[in-house]
Order: C-alpha cells, then structure tokens, then sequence
C-alpha cells in the first residue's frame, strides 16, 4: 500500500506531466510506429521478415527509448527547471519516496506510450504470437531501465534532453554498434536480449543473452535510482549573486 | 520554541564568498533580513532552509542541523521568492497536497484553515495559473503555514503585491511572532523592514553588517555623513559660512555647485535654511548625493 505522499506526489507528477501539451508529443512516435506497421502489413502481407526489424529496430531502439526520454526527464526535471521543486522538497517527504515515485509514473506512462503501441504494432504485424508478446516484454523491461537513467540524469543535470540524446545517439546507435563491449551497457541491448528470450528470432539482432541482459538490467536501474535518491537529498538551491 | 543558530557560517562558491563568517541566533518573533539585492540574503535563507550546505560553521534550526535533513520541514516553513508553484493546480488542491506530504492527520481541514488566514478562499478553487503575483505569495504562505510551522522563512515576500495585499501580511507576519513563532524575511525595502520588525539583521556583501534594534540602527543610519549637492545664488559666500558649523565636515566648490559633506544628517538639514536667510542667500537647490541603500549599508559595515 502507497503512503499518502507518495500518492500525493504520483498525482502532482501524473497531472504535470500529462497537463501540458507534451502529453501529445508522446503519442507521435508510438502512432508513427503503429501506422508503419499496418502500412507494411498491408503492402507485405506474405513476408515473414519485415515485423522483427521493424519493431526491432524502430520499435524497442527508437520509439521506447525517445518516449522514455521525454518523460522520464521531464517527470523531476521540469520542476527542478522552474523551481516549483522546492515546494515538494521544503517537506518531509523521504527524497526516496519523491524519486521512486516519480521513477514509477514515468515508467507506467512509458509502457502505456511505448510498450502498449510496441504490442499493438506486434498484433498487427503477426497476430498473437513470440515476437509480439517478446516485444511487449522487452518494451516493458526497457521502459523500467530507460527511466530510471533517464530520472537520475534529470537530478544530475539541467541538460537532461540534451545528455540522454548523446548517450542515445553516440552510446546505444553508434558505439555499441561499432564497439562489442559497449553493449553491456547499452539499455536498448538489455531490452532485446529480454525480448529475444520470448521471440528466438535472429532479425532482432539481440547481441547479449537473458541473463546478462536481465542482470545488468537490473544493477543498471538500482544505481541509477539510488544515486538519484542521493542527489535529491542534496538538492542545492542558487543564491543570489554577490 | 524553535530558533535559528547560526556560528562561524561560510558559503563559498569557487573563489567567490556569497556568506562570509556570520554568528547570529534568531529566536521568537518577526526578524527581518535587510540588505540590498546580491548581498547574500536569498543565500543565507537557502542555508537556514537546508537548500544549501554551508561551506564552514555549524547551522541548527530548533537544535538540528536544516542540510540533509527533510525531518527540519516538520517545524519549518519556507516561503521561496520565485514565483514558480505548480500552476496547474488550483489554489486549494496546491495547499491540500502540501498537508498531505506532511501526512497532516485531516488534510482538508489544514489546507482549509490555512487558505483563511492569508485570507484567499475567495480564490481558492480558482487555477494558480490565472493568479496574480501576489496571489501567487499567498497561497505560497498558505502552502507553508498549512503544518503550523514554529520557524518560518520567506525571501522577499512583499514582491509584487499591492498595498493592501502588503498591509495584510505584516498583519500576518506580525501576529504569527506574536505568537512565538521565529518569522524571518528579506527584505532591500527599508520601510517593509521599519514597519514590520523589532531586529534587523543587516546583511551586505555576505557579511552581517548590523544586528539588533531596528531603531538604533535607524538612528545609526540617519545620523551617519552625507554628502549634499546645494546650488544657491551664492555658493562661495555659504562655503565660507558652512565650514565654521561643526556639522558640516568639509566643503568642496565644483561646477555643479556646492558639494557639502554633513557629519550629521538631522542637524545639517535644520541649518541649512537657517544659515542662508541669515546671509541673504537665496537657496535654489539642496540635492542629498549619497541616498542610495547600498551607501547606507557601506556606511553600516564601515562603522
């Protein structure tokens, strides 16, 4: 059972983040992905290649981490941007109640913008079936790593976009592309390794297996929550210039 | 009751000092915090508020240290001076999560009680959104007041409210240390700070410059040297006649006129329009030179 300021701040959060217009910024690429998908179903009936790489490649490498992006930095980083932060830490609401609470709306928003449309997309492409349902997993599984990076990056910095878009693009879609020992610590990685456990298919192009992906996953998604939480608990306000 | 202690305290950025080694206990009542704008005032209520770490000394709020310890926000209420509040909320719904993140036992009644006294339940199921700005401070009281705080702080809470929203919450601020609460503020507006607080601490670049009785620092202020700019028909000749007063500490003739350095503010002015009718002079214009708070506050830290 949630405590009382953790619902409190589960509910500021979820209305700050779906009140403003962002809110429809996160159903672009899951749409974009869901219309590719039945466009290609439709002109690509037969072919038995074309869902893997697209809800590989688009899907789980794309669209999820960008939505993750979007929210999980913004879920702590836009009150931390404006100041109204100060109103929820001038209380005595443990800083780990104000991260993993924030860490769990942004997760939920991201599997209900990301890994939902993935499942859908995956229905769409091959009916019920492995790749669909290993998608849908991996999506899941992405959404809790991605965000909670993605939270503990918006404590560090106030260039949360701007840093999680450079490990994006130069860590996940460059260097472990390039670099085989960058894919232990690729979050995209983690996800399809996860999904491929479920789907088995090659065309996912899954470079490490369940337990490794599984493992870091998980050791990833603790350090980040816990230096998050240790961060928040020195949250530093500016004083006026001298 | 709960009082602020501060010794030795430092705040440093790299090689910049905001706070610069400042001893000083407020307890029970309203206190204000006077200094112009840069002088560390924000700083030090950031300190105090445990939004800051101090770079040397020790802070305690009721005792315990404010840095790293939410526990402080159970006695402590913080008014912050930027506008930012979650705008999508309404009045009430923002002062109503406030009680809950203090797992007050009846939220509603709190929030309710609390938006009565800084007198907006008028305005409370409106968004905070379309409020104005000193709306906005209100219901930031009220957001802080809603745990009944024994230690309040707010940076600059006069900012942007009207007359009568001003009168309103001195009123407020002042029965709140009446009731033996420790209220500080800050304040560079010298009659917010007059009107409203038996001590002043007097804060100028990041040190404490005065401490204690608004009134004698007052007098302090008002009987330290000024400097005068006075155009008359006859400079020379009143030159001649102000250097044998013994208020007057030096006289300067320059293409402005007269500049007169006067060691006391009160007397000057009292024989100035004396002195030149007893000559005959006609005085065309007396202009104090040196009026600035920032003058007042260098003066302050000199003596």
């Amino acid at each position: 059972m949630l405590s009382v300021p953790a619902r409190t701040v589960a509910s500021l959060t979820l209305r700050a983040t779906m009140g403003r217009r962002r809110a429809l910024v996160f159903m672009i690429p899951p749409l974009i992905l869901v219309l590719v998908t039945a466009l290609l179903k439709a002109a690509n009936p037969e072919r038995a290649d074309w869902p893997s790489l697209i809800l590989g490649s688009f899907g789980l490498a794309v669209v999820l981490p960008l939505t993750a992006l979007i929210i999980g930095t913004s879920v702590l980083g836009a009150e931390i941007d404006d100041g109204s932060v100060v109103h929820l830490l001038a209380t005595p609401v443990p800083r780990s109640t104000v991260i993993l609470s924030k860490f769990a709306v942004a997760t939920g928003l991201t599997v209900l913008f990301a890994a939902v449309p993935e499942l859908l997309a995956g229905l769409i492409a091959t009916g019920p079936s492995r790749l669909a349902a290993g998608l849908f997993l991996g999506a899941v599984v992405g959404s809790v790593i991605y965000n909670a990076v993605f939270v503990m990056i918006s404590v560090l910095t106030t260039r949360a976009i701007a840093v999680g878009l450079l490990y994006l693009l130069v860590w996940e879609s460059l260097l472990s592309n390039v670099v085989s020992g960058v894919r232990v610590l690729s979050v995209s990685q983690y996800s399809l390794g996860i999904a491929n456990s479920v789907a088995r298919d090659a065309n996912l192009n899954a470079h490490l297996g369940v337990a490794t992906a599984a493992i870091m996953g998980a050791l990833v998604t603790v350090a980040a929550l816990v230096l998050a939480i240790r961060r928040l608990s020195a949250f530093s306000l500016k004083g006026d210039a001298v | 009751m709960s009082s602020i202690e501060l010794r030795s305290v430092s705040r440093w950025y790299g090689n910049v000092v905001a706070i610069n080694d400042i001893t000083m206990t407020m307890g029970p009542g309203v206190t204000g915090l006077l200094g112009p704008n840069g002088a560390g005032k924000t700083t030090l209520l950031h300190l105090i508020s445990g939004f800051l770490e101090p770079s040397r000394g020790e802070l305690t709020v009721g005792g315990a240290a404010s840095w790293r310890n939410p526990d402080i926000y159970r006695t402590l209420g913080l008014v912050p001076e930027r506008p930012a509040v979650y705008a999508f909320l309404t009045g009430l719904e923002f002062v109503r999560a406030t009680a809950r993140l203090h797992k007050l036992p009846d939220p509603d009644r709190a929030a309710e009680r609390s938006i009565a006294i800084v007198e907006m339940a008028a305005a409370q199921d409106r968004k905070i959104a379309t409020y104005s700005k000193g709306m906005r401070q209100r219901i930031k009281v009220a957001a802080a007041l809603v745990h009944d705080p024994e230690v309040l702080l707010l940076d600059e809470p006069f900012n942007g409210m009207d007359p009568r929203q001003r009168l309103h919450m001195m009123d407020l601020l002042e029965t709140l240390g009446d009731e033996g609460r420790t209220i500080v503020f800050s304040s560079h507006i010298l009659e917010e700070v007059e009107r409203l607080s038996g001590t002043i601490q007097v804060i100028v670049a990041g040190r404490l410059a005065a401490s204690g009785d608004f009134r004698a620092i007052r007098r302090l202020m008002t009987s330290r040297p000024h400097v005068f700019l006075v155009r008359t028909s006859d400079d020379r000749r009143l030159g001649a006649a102000l250097i044998g007063r013994p208020a007057v500490t030096g006289v300067e003739m320059n293409t402005r006129g007269l500049q007169v350095k006067a060691s006391d503010y009160g007397t000057f002015s009292r024989e100035i329009a004396g002195l030149t009718r007893e000559h005959g002079i006609q005085l065309r214009e007396l202009l104090p030179e040196d009026e600035s708070l920032e003058s007042v506050f260098a003066y302050l830290v000199e003596n």
